[in-house]
């Protein structure tokens, strides 16, 4: 019981600070902080999308930054047409575009997932190493696909000359907009959190644990794991088209395989398997390279060394170790 | 004539030059606790991964209630009722041995594609869970994490996975492995009342355990069975005695 | 024309090739033996390059600048080895990326603290500048073929290193079966230092070759790095031979769609800046198409190490 009070109690403060943000920074007039962690609520929601697959199913994908980067360049190549007055050239009738948060932030969500079950139905018939390196080939691929995609700015990307737009909210304000990603962020985990622990859950944990054995006793387990799969692609894409909506820019460095490692250290960091540890991960490694960066430029010489003693030596993550617990349930 | 359940013919497998199965040709009927022995090295292991599927076969055909598996995946043969349990022990080690034997109840009954309500307090996933293991007595221990149960305890939560999965048949490869005399005589004691009820193909080294339990019995020796009779007339036939019990005794 | 065209070309591939293979053969070796995936192996790339370059311009001799890059890169491999990473080979691979991921991080910055951020150029040696002719009327930079010559002289001598003495017969008995070799009461911490070393070595003389063609900068060593990764996935981890044959396999279709893809497609394309367009996306994506493919249809690469 003491152990799940102190879980409740972690959870808690974490979301009642969360809550109270943008009013404290605005009360300090540090209003830059709400931008930042609009950005941190982002990648939160990217992060706990790779756990479901890594922490819970056990497929240790290097590639994720490749949904990352589809959600966000279906809502730049949308916007692009709006702001072109151009029809889509590689759809049919002649659309031309959009910028209404529902309809583009959707086609986000719909095309990342066609990627994930395309590039996961090829990935998942491989496994360990060899799974690893060919969702980081998948990422590759794509990320070179868009930088020489002229039509979409290849290199330089695309500039939004707008954020997305839902009736009765202005996604300009800041502080707006960091509720919606914040509350996007909650919907997904707790998506997540009834997944995790559902009859399908179980059957991703059993996979992590011992595949061979969910075989033999009867599961097909490729089907499982390939859901799974695409749903994180889903998420993972949701948060490609936030960060397109923070930044008003889509470039293909979101594929790039470093931005997937960056993501994969949040799980990590913040504690693999847990759901809730990697939006501690993300916010504990995006504003530790705030906070060096206000230091020194070479903040990365101390990164990289804190990254190095978290794996040798904290394996548990900063959610284990705020609420006392081995923290995994994958 | 009784029909038999699983109809093994000529099966063939080769790693190099090395014939593995050379030739394995068995019946198994309905109810019996068919045991399957041999010398070290006879290709039992091998054997026993053709029939659940996770080796293919380069010859031959494997038949289980006269439908061809050969070509069936691990996956579907244990949809269809063929069970196993691995010389090495094979469980969830992170799951408590309630929640290990609920998987294989849950595999049972479909429903996997269910996203939202909790598993853990499922009762239709636990209950029969619990009748499981209380058959293999280890109710008492439904709550502890599995990785965390000494070994004979492990073997025994294997075998409870088997039967949750109600299946028509099991392949036993060495549940008495690595096992001291009183957990071997405990596993027996939990093997025999199932027999007539399930049918079991068992691979064991154990000789008491074999004619304690079997009903009938196929010595294998150098990938190829050398007779297949009552554990009575193994005991007393010569070339039986020659390849392999005459080395032990 | 063509011909001469196809002969350049394939020389560049043979180069790339050549400079995969020197990466590949310490990387896959780590690999297979100590089942350690290392990222930070494009790092002692680029510790070579810089130790080049910089001793290069500081003596105003280039082998004076190779002959130090080697020993240091080795030195830097074998002390990352005995502070770090030897603690991760028992590790998941999850635990084994995310910690060279953090070396990456530090060596990068570390150059950069250095070196300073901008790229540094080396001057190809004036021995080995300018070109020969190897048929009449088609010049090839010498440099270029004194890479292919150096790294064929190198897997000859890796292969009497790994065929004919102690410590390679050890290294194959590593790669085909780890607990035998332990089993044997070698002192397997010395071994997996010596074999750390050496793939360092070879890649700081990638980095050190590859100066004079490439720009020296920050960064170099993850993007040959990624390429490495690719010639031994589809070489097979573990195997020598695997990572030769994937090095120019990868060396070859990745400079070949390069200089023939856009050509082709424009005999398909009305429109020759699609042709280009699509040429050169599906030529700088045609490796990782290959890495695919091979995985698709060959789930552990195209050779298995030794055994």
């Amino acid at each position: 019981m003491d152990k799940f009070n102190r879980k409740s109690i972690v959870l808690l403060v974490g979301l009642a600070l969360l809550l109270a943000l943008p009013p404290i920074t605005i009360a300090m007039e540090e209003a830059y902080f709400i931008s930042l962690f609009s950005r941190i609520m982002i990648y939160a929601l990217a992060a706990v999308s790779l756990d479901l697959i890594l922490g819970y199913a056990g497929m240790a994908s290097l590639g994720h930054g490749a949904f990352l980067g589809v959600g966000a360049y279906a809502v730049g190549i949308l916007a692009f047409h709006v702001t072109e007055e151009t029809a889509i050239p590689f759809l049919p009738g002649g659309w031309a575009g959009s910028i209404n948060a529902v309809i583009s932030w959707g086609s986000a969500i719909v095309v990342s997932s066609l990627f994930a079950l395309v590039i996961g139905a090829l990935s998942l018939r491989t496994s360990g190493v060899y799974f690893i390196m060919i969702t980081l080939a998948f990422a590759q691929m794509l990320f070179f696909f868009f930088v020489s995609l002229t039509t979409y700015g290849g290199e330089d990307g695309i500039n939004l000359d707008q954020r997305s737009q839902i009736p009765g909210l202005d996604l300009a304000d800041d502080a707006s907009f960091y509720y919606v990603c914040l509350a996007l962020l909650l919907a997904f985990v707790y998506i997540c959190y009834r997944i995790v622990n559902s009859r399908f859950g179980m059957v991703m944990r059993g996979c992590k644990q011992n595949e061979t054995r969910m075989r033999a006793l009867g599961y097909s387990t490729y089907r499982y794991k390939l859901i799974c799969f695409v749903i994180a692609g889903a998420g993972a894409g949701l948060a490609g088209a936030l960060i397109a909506n923070q930044s008003e820019f889509v470039g293909p460095g979101l594929m790039h395989w470093t931005r997937s490692g960056e993501v994969m250290i949040m799980v990590i960091l913040g504690g693999m398997g847990t759901i809730f540890g990697p939006i501690f991960g993300a916010v504990a490694l995006l504003l530790m390279e705030e906070v060096l960066a206000a230091y020194t430029e070479h903040w990365m010489i101390i990164l990289g060394p804190v990254l190095i003693f978290v794996v040798l030596f904290a394996r548990r993550g900063i959610y284990g170790f705020l609420t006392g617990d081995g923290g995994r349930d994958g | 004539m009784v029909e038999s359940i699983l109809t093994v013919q000529n099966l063939v497998k080769s790693f190099g030059a090395l014939r593995a199965s050379d030739g394995i040709s068995l019946d198994v009927l309905p109810g019996e606790i068919h045991a399957l022995i041999g010398p070290n090295g006879a290709g039992k292991t091998t054997a026993v991964n053709q029939l659940s599927g996770e080796m293919q076969p380069d010859e031959g055909r494997i038949l289980f209630e006269g439908q061809d598996i050969t070509a069936f995946p691990v996956d579907k043969r244990a949809r269809l009722g063929l069970a196993r349990s691995y010389q090495i022990t094979s469980i969830f080690p992170n799951f408590t041995a309630l929640e290990n034997v609920a998987m294989a109840v849950q595999s049972t009954q479909g429903h996997n594609f269910r996203f939202w309500e909790n598993a853990k307090s499922d009762l239709s996933r636990t209950e029969p869970a619990l009748e499981v293991l209380n058959r293999v007595g280890l109710s008492d221990l439904a709550n502890t994490i599995a990785g965390g149960l000494a070994h004979g305890q492990q073997r025994q939560l294997e075998l409870a996975m088997g039967l949750a999965t109600r299946p028509k048949m099991l392949l036993l490869d060495e549940p008495m492995a690595g096992m001291g005399v009183e957990e071997s005589r405990r596993m027996t004691d939990i093997l025999l009342p199932l027999k007539g009820d399930l049918t079991i193909l068992l691979v064991e080294h154990d000789m008491d355990v074999v004619f304690a339990l079997a009903d009938r019995i196929t010595v294998l020796v150098l990938g190829k069975p050398i007779a297949t009779d009552t554990p009575q007339n193994i005991r007393n036939n010569e070339h039986v005695r020659a390849a392999y019990l005459g080395d032990t005794s | 024309m063509t011909f001469y065209l196809f002969l350049e070309q394939t020389l560049n591939a043979f180069q790339l090739g050549v400079m995969l293979f020197l990466m590949a053969a310490g990387l896959t070796l780590v690999f297979g033996i100590m089942n350690m995936i290392n990222l930070a192996h494009g790092s002692f790339y680029m510790i070579g390059a810089y130790v080049a370059a910089y001793v290069s311009d500081a003596t105003g001799s280039f082998f004076i600048g190779v002959a130090v890059a080697l020993p240091v890169a080795a030195a830097v491999g074998m002390a990352v080895e005995i502070i770090a990473l030897r603690r991760l080979y028992k590790r998941d691979h999850l635990d084994q990326v995310l910690a060279t991921f953090g070396l990456i991080l530090f060596f990068n910055e570390l150059t950069s603290i250095i070196w300073g951020p901008q790229a540094l150029f080396v001057a190809i040696p004036p021995v080995f500048s300018g070109s020969v002719e190897l048929i009449p009327g088609a010049p090839y930079p010498i440099y270029r073929l004194v890479i292919i010559g150096a790294g064929l002289i190198v897997a000859l001598l890796m292969r009497t290193l790994i065929v004919k003495t102690r410590t390679g017969m050890l290294i194959r008995a590593g790669a085909s079966n780890r607990e035998m070799v332990s089993a044997l009461g070698i002192d397997i911490d010395r071994l997996y230092t010596i074999i750390f070393g050496l793939g360092a070595l070879l890649a700081g003389l990638a980095g050190a070759f590859a100066g004079p063609i490439l720009a020296t900068e920050i960064g170099m060593g993850e993007n040959i790095l990624i390429l490495t990764f690719v010639v031994i996935i589809v070489g097979g981890i573990g195997s020598i031979r695997g990572a030769l044959i994937g090095a120019l396999l990868v060396g070859l279709v990745d400079t070949y769609g390069r200089a023939f893809l856009p050509q082709f497609l424009r005999m398909i394309f009305e429109d020759p800046s699609v042709a280009d367009g699509v040429g050169a996306s599906i030529s700088s994506m045609s490796i990782y198409i290959l890495m695919a493919v091979v995985l698709i249809f060959r789930p552990r690469g195209l050779f298995q190490a030794y055994g």
